[in-house]
Formats: C-alpha cells, structure tokens, sequence
C-alpha cells in the first residue's frame, strides 16, 4: 500500500489572470509519488478533471477505504511508473480540495471569497501549476498528462509552456468545448444558482445549496455514462419494488444510482467551485486564442499522445481527431488512438489497460527521447 | 489494416525506394516494422496509420507517430502533396473503396508506392483452373469467405485502372517471393507487385527514385 501525504504551499505574490489582474495569495494542494532524479528529467505532471483533485494515487492512512482517482494508473510497476518518474498531481485554482478556490477565505476580509473569487481560466489554472513546478525545481516536464479538464490544462501547457515540456498526454479531451458541453454546464449552473441557498454565493456561514448543486451531479453523471453504459448497468429495473406502484414512490435504478451520486457529491464539493470550474471549460478555446489550431500547435510543444474513447459523446472523438490533423498539420509528432469503450466519457477512468499501455510506451520513447 | 503471415512485401525493396531525409505517410502500417525502419535507416519524417489498436500499442512502443483510423474514410484531412511518399503496403486488396484511396493517395503523396499480392500468379490460375476452387495457398492463406482480402486484382487489371485513372506508373518491381521476375512474365509469376505512381503534385521534372527493372 503506497501512502501519501498532501502538501500544501503558499504563493504570496499569486499570479496575473488572464482577466489581467493579479491573484495573491494562492495555496497550493499537491501530492507527489516517486523521487525526482539527480537531473529531474523525470517529472510528469497529472492534471485532473473537473471533480478531481490532488489525491490522484495511493493512500493516506491505512484505514481509507479507497485510493487515489487513478490509482490504476499511478504506482509501482504501473503505466506512471513510480519506481522511474516522479508524479506530480496538485488541485487546481477555482477547486475546493486545498487550493484557493471561492470557498477559500480572502485575506483582506477574512471572509469566504465567494462571488468575489474572480473568474479564472483553464490558463489560469496552468499558470498556477507552472509556479508549482519552478518552484519544485523542475525546468522541463518530461509529460503533462490529463483527461477531459484535465486534457484541457495539458493542451494548455503545450501552447503556453512548450519549452517547459517534452510532450503532452491528451484523453477524452477538446481544444474547446461543444455548444452542447456548454448547455449542459449552463442547465448545472443554473441548477446551483436557483437554488433559495445559494444565497448569491455567501452561504459559507450557512447551510450550502445542496440540492441545486446534487441537481448539477445528476446531469453532470448522464453526460459521463453512455445509452450503452446505462442500459447494461440499469436497464429498467426498479430500485425496491419488482412491479409498478402507480405512485411517484417508485423509482428506477438509474434514479437511485443518480440521487446517490449527487447526495456523495455534496459532501466533498462547493457549489461555487462548480460555477467557477465550469465556466473555465466553457471559456477554453486554444484556437480562438491563436487564430487556428493549427497556430496553436505551430509553436505548442513537439510530442503529444491523443487518445478518445468511442461512446464518448460529451468529448466525442470527432473533436480530438480535429486536434490531432491540427497538430499533424504543424508537424509535431502525435499519436492518436480512438479506443472502443462502452462507458462514454468516463472511460478515461475505467478503460485503463489498453490506455494504460499506450501511455506507459509513449512514456517510455519520450523518456529515450529527452 | 493487419499485415499478415504468408503476405510481407520484402521490406528492402520499399527501403531502397525511398529517399534520404523525405517524409513518409505508411497506410495501414500495422506494427510499424517498415516505418521503423525507414526513419533509422532513410532517416525520415514518418507516421503511420492503423485501424487496429494492438498496432496502434507496438507503434507507440517503437516512438512511431501513429493515427488510429480507417483508410475507407479516406484521406481528407491530409493537405495536398504533404507527403513525399504515401506508401500503401499490402493493403490496396482490403480496403472497401481501392479507386477512391488510391485518388487520395495520388493527390497526398507526390509519390505513391503501392504493393499487392497478384491474383495472376500461375498457382492461383491452376487452382482455379484444375480445380474450380478459389486459390487458397502460401500467398493467399484465406478461404473466400473468411479472408480481408475482398478486392484481389491481377498485375495487369492494376495496370490498366492507372491507365484509366490517369495515374503515371514511374516504376515496377515484380516479385516471385523475394526473387525479381522478368517483365515479361510478372503478370504470370510474380506473386507480389510493387509499383510507384506518380502524385498530382510530383516535383516537377518527375523523379524517379530508381532505374527500371
């Protein structure tokens, strides 16, 4: 059992957001697993997705009773392999799992950010991250790997940081959101906002929106499943009772199973911080920032591995395949695999063999590589 | 595309087709064993692609750059004469629409290197001859009904749909496994077929990378 302890880290003089103003201080929540070489040109960046955070593998006491999000992934022996890289995963700006996010308490008035808490950008975010790594030491990243927002702030680091890192890991992701990934981040949003207890944000002192924000999970979650996925783990089954009651007591399955991912979702989650983090997804969009894609990646960083997951329809594959030819077309080196899974967009998280090998190889050229 | 056992092209003679220091697209690459050895040996720019994934795994592996994907969508998103050469090896008989790739080949790669096992080779006419059944044999491994194969042609019918398509043949080897034959008799006894075409966008006066056979 791999144990691990969190650390967090203050940085006083914060960053410049991309809205131009600078944000002091951010505290920073990170992990690391594995030693970072006499070089330290063995250091890969995991990023997160959007309910993510810092815990991305291993334990923090023996008596927790799960690990890290990608623990399959993270380890000894495994596709991140520990016993030759140094992994870095921290939580990222705007989150509510130790670093400064609107849940955070502002300094000047000692007070919960809140809606005061400036809107941030997957940049944003990235520079944060940037600090973070200069600040452990490391030059150049030998990866930065991440899913769905995760992909985002790797892309992001690619056509922001390109001298900072040897490649880039890219799954289930988008240079920029679909209107229909925007849709459902605004039904979210608004979800948590027309809930009487979100209270304009300022609930810290009280109770938090709960059902607004267990609202926005339960879409969030149907976005993440697929018709395949749902049908084969559902069906039509009842939760409790094996015939109609013609009462609206009864409930499907897939009911009960999305009721009981927003209520586990409150607990651990800030409304606001789902506002936030939403509205940064909502916001990226690398081409516009560079006139094309293909700008983008002209002068983004030379190695990248793309992978996208068949069923996936909130990143559907289409979208990758357009970043891949992007990047083609700028003459970087890219790998691109379109995986068959039946679990939609969280595939990424559950398909992990065959991502896994993939990753471990392109780890390991990079690596020869660098 | 796999590549099959009883179905590989002498690599060397695609190696010494290809230039030093150009750019290489390898449709349907499988593990990536030629392209391999064209960026250590031609050094050059390479990438495959592949529909298969455990091929898409030992490309990755070897540090090929590598694109899952199906040739029958067709090469759209590739720009006009990006490629110095688009080499499609043993995998013209299996693809749903031969005539379309091949448009698309001619307009991505300036040159084109295509090789194919040939449905003329005297054994394949004997069985058939002898002995009314489809040829089933060391070069063509596969019962009819279930073979990748679902597109053999002849060295001849090759000859005349470039003939028909407009498509300048600069360069024919024929092959009886790793022996050439003489053009007179490769229609009959060449088992396999490589021949280079010339792209739309062939560097102009066209070149040939080697002298003919």
């Amino acid at each position: 059992m791999m144990l691990v302890t969190p650390t967090e880290v203050v940085f006083d003089d914060g960053v410049e957001l991309d809205n131009g103003k600078r944000f002091a201080p951010i505290t920073v929540r990170y992990e690391t697993y594995g030693t970072l070489d006499w070089s330290g040109s063995n250091a890969v960046l995991v990023v997160h997705a959007f309910s993510g955070d810092a815990h991305a593998a291993g334990y923090h006491t023996v008596e927790d009773r799960y690990p890290g999000w990608w623990n399959e992934m993270i380890g000894p022996g495994k596709p991140f392999d520990t016993n030759r890289y140094f992994v870095i995963c921290s939580n990222v700006l705007g989150g509510c799992q130790g670093t400064t996010g609107p849940g955070s308490i502002d300094p000047a008035t000692g007070a919960p950010y809140a809606l005061s808490f400036p809107v941030i950008t997957i940049n944003d975010m990235v520079k944060v991250q940037k600090r973070l790594i200069d600040s452990l030491g490391i030059n150049r990243l030998l990866a930065v790997a991440g899913g769905s927002m995760g992909g985002m702030q790797a892309l992001e680091w690619a056509v922001s940081y390109p001298e900072s890192i040897a490649s880039a890991i890219i799954l289930a992701s988008t240079s920029r959101l679909t209107a229909q990934g925007i849709a459902f981040d605004a039904v979210g949003r608004n979800a948590i906002t027309s809930d009487p207890r979100w209270n304009n944000g300022n609930y810290y002192d009280g109770e938090a929106p709960a059902r607004g924000l267990s609202i926005a999970r339960m879409l969030g979650h149907i976005t993440y499943l697929s018709d395949e996925s749902m049908g084969e783990k559902f069906g039509r089954k009842l939760q409790e009772r094996a015939a109609y009651g013609f009462d609206f007591a009864d409930q499907f399955a897939v009911e009960s199973y999305l009721e009981y991912q927003g209520g586990k979702f409150v607990d651990r989650f800030d409304a606001n911080s789902y506002i936030y983090l939403t509205k940064a997804m909502d916001y990226f969009d690398i081409s516009e920032r560079f006139g094309t894609l293909e700008a983008a990646f002209a002068h983004g960083a030379d190695r990248y591995l793309v992978i996208s997951f068949s069923s996936d329809w909130l990143y559907p594959p289409y979208q990758s395949k357009e970043m891949v030819f992007a990047m083609m077309k700028a003459g970087k080196d890219v790998s691109y695999a379109e995986l068959t899974s039946p679990f939609g967009h969280d595939s990424f998280l559950l398909e992990t063999e065959q991502q896994g090998k993939m990753i471990e190889s392109f780890l390991e050229t990079t690596y020869a590589k660098a | 595309m796999p590549r099959h056992e009883g179905m590989h092209f002498n690599y060397d003679e695609i190696v010494r087709l290809v230039r030093q220091g150009s750019s290489v697209l390898d449709l349907g690459c499988g593990n990536g064993e030629l392209l391999h050895r064209l960026i250590n040996q031609n050094k050059v720019r390479g990438r495959g692609v592949d529909r298969e994934e455990a091929m898409i795994v030992q490309c990755i592996a070897r540090g090929i750059s590598v694109y899952q994907g199906d040739l029958d969508e067709g090469l759209k998103d590739y720009g006009s004469g990006s490629y110095d050469y688009v080499i499609l090896n043993q995998t013209l008989q299996m693809v749903h629409r031969p005539v379309m790739l091949l448009q698309e080949m001619v307009r991505v790669g300036r040159e084109v290197i295509v090789n194919f096992p040939n449905f003329g080779y005297v054994v394949n006419r004997m069985q058939l001859m002898f002995f009314g059944r489809m040829p089933v044999n060391r070069d063509i491994p596969y019962q009819w009904y279930d073979t990748p194969n679902i597109h053999f042609c002849t060295r001849n019918d090759f000859v005349a749909l470039c003939a028909e398509m407009g498509i300048p043949i600069l360069h024919e080897i024929a092959l009886r496994r790793t022996h050439r034959v003489p053009p007179v008799l490769r229609n009959l006894f060449a088992t396999e077929i490589c021949f280079v075409l010339r792209g739309n966008h062939a560097p102009e006066p066209a070149q040939t990378s080697v002298s003919s056979s």
